[in-house]
């Protein structure tokens, strides 16, 4: 068995604390088709993990320099997306990961995932 | 037969069968390449009987060997374990577990960069070197190397699977599958600088048929088999003595092979029986009507412009479009066809120039015919179109009738 990281790929702007959401309806019925996939995923034997994560802009990057640990705000990646959220999984195969995968796109349409193994 | 010609027919499954017990691409090519070494000194007196299977006996052993000293000294748990373990291959596989089909879906799976599923198709289920891959496709050899490396060290870290897909997953990635050998197959007929590639052609032609046997119930590995027969077919009338290429009205239709039109017609036979039509099928339908023409005047437009029709529903891109304005210029006349031509945006594509061409000559519109043809000129390296352009502007006649169609 193999260990992926499925990653949702959200657009934002790091600088802006409040991202633009769709509306209330529409992420209602996001949240109950990424609920019922992760059911699915928990039946099924392969789910691991999962979570949302806060805005990009909520995040803090440290690095050590010298003897020091040094501190910025904001993401690492500069860029017009970033991870949203994540799903770890237990798979077989790629295929399998894949499959899951597709579920979870059709769940959060239209925003992509990036499926990736562990080593 | 030559070692040479057992590599040629017993590379792809000797690496397939051998990936399957080692579980791993490069221990599989290493043991197979060694395996050819082996063979060259003792095949000295006559290939065995089996050679495919000594092959594999051969590169099955090296590998255990090479195994076992690299476990003496350090010793490891790993997929080695179960290599020893095994008895024996197991030969008790259904038609569908092909070692060579799994292969193939591997080297084919859309997680992969779709240039690299062509290279590493070549290169392990054809036994193509790099540079002969590199050569076909105008690429820099470092580039197709790397393409193949990184997509081995892909299916080794993010485990895609050696096996061939479940039913829900098939249609697509089996239409992955054709789209890889119909590509090959294009290179082969008209490559990018060389006029033709028969290595490449016969090769597409061995996958196809791979595919069409152990799938026998997808209507479009039929379809494809009978599209590559079917062009295949006309080889030997294609390119004359002086290497330069033969439009298909003036190819001597004697000189195609008959056996290989037969098994095609055929096999577009049955797909017309399934009626499950799909791109692969009309193609090698349009072609089936082609070669049942006994002169080109004989060919039955009407029906070819239907079949277009139906394959442009499929496939509305460019190229399709201009195979049908051909034959509706053949059907309703040079200026119905040249109005569709005209609608047609494919800047960088040649052949749409030189069906311009084409058709403003036989409409005596022969300055704006030159014009178009210098077009096309500027469009393509092949030196074969090239010179059958410069030679349809000195002698103009008919068009060229399809894409294929030479």
């Amino acid at each position: 068995m193999t260990q992926y990281l499925l990653a949702i790929q959200q657009p934002d702007d790091p600088t802006d604390p409040e991202p633009q959401r769709p509306d209330d309806e529409t992420l209602a019925r996001i949240m109950r088709d990424v609920e019922q996939v992760r059911t699915d995923m928990r039946d099924a034997g392969v789910w691991v993990f999962s979570g949302g994560l806060a805005a990009a802009a909520s995040a803090t990057v440290v690095r050590t320099r010298g003897d020091e640990v040094l501190l910025t705000d904001g993401p690492y990646a500069e860029g017009k997306e970033h991870i949203g959220g994540l799903t770890i999984l237990d798979c077989a195969d790629l295929d399998e990961a894949l499959h899951w995968a597709g579920r979870l796109s059709r769940a959060i349409h239209p925003l992509p995932v990036e499926v990736r193994p562990f080593q | 037969m030559s070692t040479a010609e057992v590599f040629a027919a017993e590379y792809g499954r000797c690496v397939a069968t051998l990936t399957r017990l080692l579980g791993d691409i490069d221990l599989a090519e290493e043991a197979v390449a060694d395996a050819f070494a082996v063979a060259v000194e003792h095949w000295a007196g006559g290939v065995p009987p089996n050679p495919g299977g000594w092959i594999v006996t051969t590169a099955r052993r090296r590998a255990i060997d090479r195994i076992r000293r690299e476990r003496a000294r350090e010793p490891k748990e790993g997929d080695a374990v179960r290599l020893l373990d095994d008895t024996g291959p197991d030969e008790d596989h259904g038609p569908i577990e092909d070692d060579r089909l799994r292969m193939l879906f591997t080297c084919c799976h859309p997680a992969l960069a779709a240039p690299a599923r062509v290279a590493l198709t070549l290169r392990l289920l054809g036994g193509l070197e790099v540079p002969a891959i590199a050569r076909a496709f105008l690429t820099a050899e470092p580039t197709i190397a790397q393409r193949i490396v990184r997509a081995k060290v892909k299916i080794r870290d993010a485990r895609i699977p050696y096996r061939v897909p479940r039913a829900a997953d098939l249609p697509d990635r089996l239409a992955s599958v054709l789209a890889v050998i119909y590509l090959i197959s294009t290179e082969g007929h008209t490559g990018t600088t060389d006029p033709t590639r028969p290595d490449l052609a016969a090769e597409a032609l061995r996958l196809a048929r791979l595919v069409a046997d152990l799938m026998p119930d997808e209507p479009e590995a039929l379809g494809l088999l009978a599209l590559l027969l079917l062009t295949e077919a006309r080889r030997p009338a294609r390119v004359a003595d002086d290497g330069s290429l033969v439009r298909l009205d003036d190819q001597d239709r004697s000189a195609w092979d008959a056996a290989m039109i037969a098994e095609g017609h055929e096999l577009v036979r049955r797909c017309l029986r399934r009626d499950r039509p799909g791109r692969y099928q009309l193609q090698a339908a349009i072609n089936a009507v082609h070669t049942d023409a006994a002169r080109a005047q004989d060919t039955d437009w009407t029906q070819i412009l239907a079949l277009y029709d139906q394959l442009a529903v499929l496939d509305p891109g460019p190229v399709v479009a201009l195979n049908r304005a051909v034959a509706l210029a053949e059907v309703h006349g040079p200026a119905a066809g040249l109005a569709v031509v005209d609608t047609l945006d494919a800047p960088r594509y040649h052949l749409l120039d030189a069906v311009r061409a084409d058709l403003l000559d036989r409409l005596g519109r022969h300055d704006e015919a030159g014009a178009a043809r210098a077009e096309a000129l500027g469009k393509t390296d092949n030196p074969a179109e090239r010179a059958l352009l410069r030679d349809a502007g000195r002698r103009p006649r008919h068009v060229r009738k399809s894409s294929r169609g030479l």
